[in-house]
């Protein structure tokens, strides 16, 4: 049984296989790290001069890193969604996604630790919150659920990737030699045994129904950091479940921008299919017009009564200073996403991908609606202060970092891409032997 | 009553230089009594101190010992603060001309970077057919501090004489405690602050906030370090229209430095009320309503033009 893969189970493996990057791939990789490292300069002068180096000034005090933080809050979010809440449904077409989502999930939660970090005033005591930590603070919160989530994010990557990676290292000569020695370290104690496999079944039923409530908590938790203020935007009963549906809604996006480009990118049409984005693009209406409900909830009750405190919040986001960029995301980021996946043709690959796109950026706006205009609308005026304090517009050093930070993200899931299969081998060769067996039976029955 | 009012004011006026020196004598010796120390020569001008236990005494002024100044608190002594207080403060609002002048002097005794100001002084005017005034803000420091609430390091306390302060050599710098506070009054020190270098070498006091660094937020402390000598915060003894009223909620009194009044009476008889009240957080700073003013609004537009050219 060892080695011994039928011809179309060995097509699976050789399909499946971690491949080396062509020559796309190499500038995908080269482009990816000259950002980072413009960012990585960019954080060096930040790092010497102070956040002077930002736009950011004593009323705009949280600006796009913030809201970079909510966005790959919200990005991770999708792991538990996918890989948890699917299987715990028994649905089963989710599994060649499982893997692209669950490395979404720990790029993306890496990426909103580092940015949280890189937004501090003063990094180098960073320590503090284990050594005074106070469980009263939002912050404390999100530290500890955010660690948690980050923990079960990479069991929930690194559980499935074991019987995977029994079959990579069947085929020693494919892989270098270095990746052969991190194969085996990470997986060389994994034979497939009955006792193994119900281990590792086990734990991830655990883990799946743990990592929901988590995943639940981090966008929360979240939230609060400012639902627990008196601001006007913030000042919210709505904004944990607000901030949930937005999250599951940009994963979802995202999840088909990354099965978009990897199946072109991998050729992995056969297990990609068209039936995913069919799926994938449904969900994302479902989650789209949740999100745009809670949107409707958050926005139009507070004017109908347009507080005095609102009302400049308010009337800045629809027809002030922000409202292009609001328009822009309600428009980009959740209804044209929904008129062109709600048709069956909006549903294939390409415009579905396009339709991904479109949610993403308009999440990653969304975030920054949500997070700086609040804070340019005080609740005493902003008086006798320097003209740049009145405003806000990220600095060149800002986007270096920002845009660093998703380049990284990237580049983490590139590189898991590089080094693990895309798409899950066993489960896929299991699911390809009981679609067999199944057929078998079904042509039995029909003699 | 009026003579137990009179002899209170009388004794706060000349008292809060003295109270350091009364603190430290024990009811049981007297240290002021005549002989405790033969050479010093009775001028016969007597002052009115309060004992220890809380009586009114009489003692002549040659027996005052100025007191030498006090080494600054440790920072973990700076975090419980003077017992048996509760800081209190009063702005009347029909005194302020926007001068700015507690703005000057609160900025130079604390090295605050050019630019921020941790006392404002905002133009208001609550509708469009209500009358404007000037109102000053220094941090309330609230009973229920939503700062001191979000602070995940404790960088920022409340202490038990009712003051919040900040410890700058703890704080991370996440700036949360600014998007918490409704008041818009804590600043950042986006850059290293722009001290002379032996101010910036100093030790930081979370007393006297000084000095300010990179980094960490900073705020209005109720001068604590100017309080423990018996002395009224920079912002107090700078106006010249005595617009700040600083005291003793537990000694239910506040004085300006030149008029002193009963706390409860004061805000009673004028109708004090503190700044959005609706929160909850519950402010130990209290105004007093623009009615019958010492000035004109218009008189404080001039300050305005000149600090925008």
């Amino acid at each position: 049984m060892e080695n011994s893969y039928s011809a179309s189970e060995e097509k699976i493996i050789q399909d499946l296989f971690p491949q080396k990057f062509n020559r796309k791939g190499i500038l995908w990789v080269i482009g990816l790290s000259l950002v980072c490292l413009i960012g990585l300069f960019a954080y060096y002068r930040q790092l010497r001069y102070g956040l002077v180096v930002t736009a950011m000034r004593d009323y705009a005090s949280w600006g796009i890193y913030i809201s970079n933080f909510v966005f790959f809050v919200a990005i991770s979010l999708v792991g538990s969604l996918i890989t948890a809440v699917f299987r715990l449904a028994h649905v089963e077409w989710s599994t060649p996604l499982t893997r692209i989502s669950e490395m979404i999930a720990v790029a993306a939660i890496l990426f909103a630790s580092i940015i949280i970090i890189v937004d501090m005033g003063s990094p180098e005591r960073f320590y503090n919150l284990f050594l005074y930590g106070r469980v009263q603070s939002p912050i404390i919160w999100d530290v500890i659920v955010i660690s948690t989530y980050f923990v079960i994010s990479i069991l929930l990557l690194y559980y499935p990737l074991l019987p995977d990676i029994k079959i990579l290292l069947q085929f020693k000569e494919k892989n270098g030699s270095r990746l052969n020695k991190f194969y085996s370290f990470i997986g060389s104690f994994w034979k497939g045994t009955k006792e193994q496999n119900r281990l590792s079944r086990n734990a991830l039923h655990v883990l799946s129904v743990t990592i929901i409530p988590v995943a639940f908590c981090i966008h929360t938790v979240t939230s609060w950091l400012f639902a627990t203020t008196y601001r006007p935007g913030w000042d919210s009963t709505n904004f944990g479940a607000y901030f949930i549906s937005g999250a599951f809604l940009v994963g979802a996006g995202s999840v088909i921008v990354a099965m978009y480009i990897l199946r072109n990118a991998y050729s992995l049409e056969h297990y990609i299919t068209r039936g995913h984005f069919e799926k994938m693009g449904r969900i994302v209406v479902l989650l789209a017009l949740l999100y745009l409900y809670f949107n409707v909830n958050e926005y139009l009750v507070p004017a109908f009564k347009m507080k005095k405190s609102e009302d400049a919040h308010l009337t800045g986001l629809f027809a002030g200073e922000f409202a292009p960029l609001f328009w822009f995301a309600i428009l980009v980021g959740m209804i044209l996403p929904i008129l062109i996946l709600i048709f069956r043709r909006g549903r294939r690959p390409l415009p579905a991908f396009i339709a991904g796109i479109m949610v993403v950026i308009g999440a990653w706006f969304k975030r920054y609606l949500i997070v700086t205009p609040t804070l340019l609308h005080p609740f005493l005026p902003m008086h006798n202060v320097p003209e740049n304090y009145r405003h806000y517009f990220p600095t060149w050093e800002e986007w270096s970092i920002a845009i660093a930070s998703l380049a990284g993200c990237m580049l983490v899931i590139t590189i898991l891409c590089r080094i693990f299969p895309i798409v899950p081998i066993q489960e896929t060769l299991t699911e390809h032997h009981h679609q067999a067996i199944l057929t078998e039976q079904n042509h039995e029955i029909a003699k | 009553m009026n003579q137990e009012n009179s002899s209170r004011r009388e004794f706060l006026l000349t008292g809060l230089l003295a109270a350091g020196a009364v603190a430290g004598c024990s009811s049981k010796k007297n240290a002021f009594e005549a002989g405790a120390d033969s050479d010093i020569i009775a001028t016969g001008k007597k002052v009115k101190l309060l004992s220890v236990d809380g009586d009114i005494i009489e003692v002549d002024e040659a027996y005052l010992k100025p007191v030498p100044e006090l080494p600054p608190v440790s920072n973990s002594e700076a975090r419980v603060g003077i017992d048996g207080k509760k800081f209190v403060m009063v702005i009347d609002l029909s005194r302020c001309k926007n001068l700015r002048k507690c703005q000057e002097a609160c900025n130079h005794m604390h090295h605050v970077n050019p630019g921020q100001n941790w006392v404002k002084v905002y133009p208001m005017q609550d509708a469009e057919h209500t009358a404007p005034y000037w109102q000053p803000t220094t941090c309330m420091h609230c009973d229920e501090p939503p700062c001191v609430k979000v602070c995940p390091v404790d960088a920022t306390f409340k202490r038990k004489d009712g003051i919040v302060l900040i410890d700058s050599d703890r704080c991370i710098g996440c700036r949360f405690c600014m998007a918490a506070c409704p008041y818009s009054t804590r600043v950042f020190n986006w850059s290293a602050p722009d001290i002379p270098e032996e101010i910036a070498k100093q030790p930081y006091s979370c007393e006297s906030s000084v000095p300010q660094k990179k980094g960490t937020v900073g705020k209005c402390d109720f001068c604590p370090d100017m309080t423990r000598r018996g002395e009224l915060p920079h912002c107090v003894s700078a106006c010249p229209n005595g617009t700040f009223f600083f005291g003793d909620m537990n000694e239910d009194t506040v004085t300006n430095g030149s008029d002193t009044f009963r706390f409860s009476d004061l805000i009673k008889d004028k109708a004090g009320y503190r700044l959005m009240e609706d929160l909850g957080t519950k402010p130990s700073v209290y105004y007093l309503p623009p009615v019958s003013r010492n000035f004109p609004y218009e008189s404080g537009l001039e300050n305005e033009t000149k600090d925008k050219s």
